[in-house]
């Protein structure tokens, strides 16, 4: 039974959620409209709204500057670096903890996810100092590494729950009809497993592409992705904020739109399956 | 049903993955407790000394802890009361019918997805500053005296940041929530004459209590590792007023090079954290028998 609601209510809450929503994104909306602006038109001192002059000069100053295309390659590198590699380690071992459970998996379940607890500050300086050490200081391959390792334990948590919901009788009936092992993953497992994987690896795509601890304490000109390169904008010299804003819409926009497809996920992956 | 071969084989599957997150958890964390309990300055190599447990003593009596430990809740506290109420408002508000939805969860939704050094720099520039920010020129409008955000009430402006971040998460979790209600029971309520107010204390509230709880724990987690946000627009300032725990040990160990003490703010947090971390894991832990 459909609830009958009145039009007038309808447009009330539509009205209200409109203004709220607006409202929320208006900060990013902001940034992309001054963006657009030239500097003057950016700290002037009546901002407009929409009526200004309307020029891309930003986006050309800061994509002339080579190292911003190097940062965002460096971002792209770690966030798909870190993440492929994570599913790597991460899928034989969800698939293990899903259809061969032990009497432990729950156990190393809840001890996976306990590794994410830990405070990134708590191993700051080992961790610094033994990719000091070893020459992982500021490159690619020791962030992607140290990523990889934050976030496997979400990865293995959302795979595991993917894994879960596929049925056990499939696998069960795949085996009476004489399938081998190998098989058994790779037609069988496979089709059924390939939207939780993609799910996953979108997922972490985002949280690696914006995170901000390990990337701004590991990595100084060479390495550094996106969100390293903005926060050092913090000392704003002379007229910036239509570059700031241009530099910022371009950092943000790739993962904004892959976060809008996620949205479901999203709430499964970040509450461990507690949420669905 | 499980064969002795695959038995094994599945072991073999795992261990990458539990191995490498022993190591990730045993080696560093055992350095962080060898490192707190020796006077280990980056700056003076060749100097370390076991130093018993004078770091600690020395991180609890250093006048910037106590703000820093106030200032860490502070934030924490408030930004998840600003989260959680304005998340089951926004909830409630977009479980209900109306024209476009889905482009409102859209623009709901996205300061999540925003790197927190962009946010930070947006509202810092864009809109919180005194000369050229955009709520400056609102007041001028007005007629009122723009204020200096950061200068004159930096924590708050941190809590504002961050709470426009984190928003996005908690209404997306309670929405997913609220869409699980059942729609039949509330009819019932509304038929026998139960008013709004009755129906989302009595049917609502409890139906989200699990999902809130979640919401609580999981960004307590990642609010007491708040770092970006604090970096770019204070520098934990002026004096201590914006510095937290993990502020002080990025302080300590990056800008004054002093492993030791650092090291043991470490340990702190790590203590801190996982006080919450036990109760986290004990809601996670029950879900799972389900």
């Amino acid at each position: 039974m459909a609830r009958e609601v009145s039009t007038g209510r309808k447009a009330l809450v539509t009205a209200v959620a409109w203004g709220i929503g607006l409202l929320i994104f208006f900060p990013i909306l902001w940034t992309v409209l001054t963006s657009f602006k030239t500097e003057g038109e950016a700290v002037a001192p009546h901002p407009s709204f929409l009526f200004f002059d309307w020029t891309l000069e930003n986006y050309e100053t800061v994509n002339a500057r080579s190292d911003y295309l190097l940062h965002f390659w460096n971002s792209v590198v770690i966030a798909l670096g870190s993440t492929l590699v994570g599913l790597l380690i991460a899928i034989p071992a969800a698939w293990s903890m899903a259809f061969v459970p032990g009497r432990r998996t729950k156990d190393l379940l809840m001890w996976m996810l306990s590794t994410k607890m830990m405070p990134a500050v708590g191993v700051l300086v080992p961790i610094y100092l033994l990719a000091r050490d070893t020459g992982l200081l500021d490159t690619r391959v020791g962030l992607v590494a140290v990523l990889t390792l934050v976030n496997l334990p979400i990865i293995v948590w959302m795979l595991y729950t993917y894994f879960k919901e596929i049925p056990g009788e499939i696998l069960e009936a795949a085996r009476m009809d004489g399938a081998s092992l190998g098989s058994e993953i790779l037609y069988v497992l496979t089709p059924m497993a390939v939207p939780g994987i993609a799910s996953t690896l979108l997922l972490n795509v985002i949280l690696a592409w914006n995170e901000s601890f390990w990337t701004l304490n590991l990595t100084a000109a060479n390495a550094a992705p996106l969100t390293a390169f903005i926060a050092s904008y913090s000392s704003p010299e002379g007229l910036f904020y239509a570059k700031l804003s241009a530099a910022s819409t371009m950092a943000i926009a790739p993962i904004l739109i892959l976060g809008w497809f996620s949205q479901k996920q999203l709430v499964r992956g970040l509450t461990f399956g507690a949420v669905k | 049903m499980a064969t002795q071969a695959s038995r094994i084989t599945g072991r073999l599957m795992l261990s990458p993955a539990v191995i490498l997150l022993l190591l990730w958890m045993i080696v560093p964390l055992a350095m962080t407790i060898y490192f707190s309990l020796l006077r280990f300055n980056l700056l003076m190599p060749g100097t370390e000394a076991f130093a018993g447990f004078e770091n600690y003593q020395y991180f609890f009596t250093d006048p910037s802890f106590w703000p820093a430990l106030a200032n860490t809740l502070t934030l924490l506290l408030g930004v998840l009361a600003i989260t959680v109420v304005g998340g089951i408002g926004l909830a409630v508000l977009l479980d209900q019918p109306m024209w476009g939805q889905g482009i409102v969860r859209i623009l709901v939704i996205a300061p999540f997805f925003v790197m927190p050094s962009v946010s930070a720099l947006v509202w810092k520039n864009m809109l919180m500053n005194p000369v050229n920010g955009l709520f400056a020129a609102l007041a001028r409008g007005l007629g009122l005296t723009p204020v200096d955000f950061f200068a004159d009430v930096p924590l708050a402006s941190i809590i504002v940041i961050v709470a426009w971040q984190w928003l996005p998460f908690a209404t997306l979790i309670l929405l997913t929530a609220m869409q699980s209600l059942d729609q039949e029971q509330m009819e019932a309520a509304e038929m026998d004459g139960a008013g709004w107010f009755w129906r989302f204390l009595h049917l609502t509230l409890p139906h989200l209590t699990r999902a809130i709880t979640v919401v609580v724990l999981i960004q307590t987690i990642f609010l007491l590792s708040v770092f970006a946000e604090i970096l770019v627009t204070t520098n934990g300032g002026p004096g201590t007023a914006s510095t937290t725990l993990t502020f002080l040990v990025y302080m300590q160990s990056m800008l004054q090079f002093d492993v030791g003490l650092g090291s043991a703010g470490g340990i702190v947090a790590v203590i801190l954290a996982n006080i919450v971390a036990v109760f986290l894991m004990r809601m996670i832990g029950k879900n799972l028998e389900g």
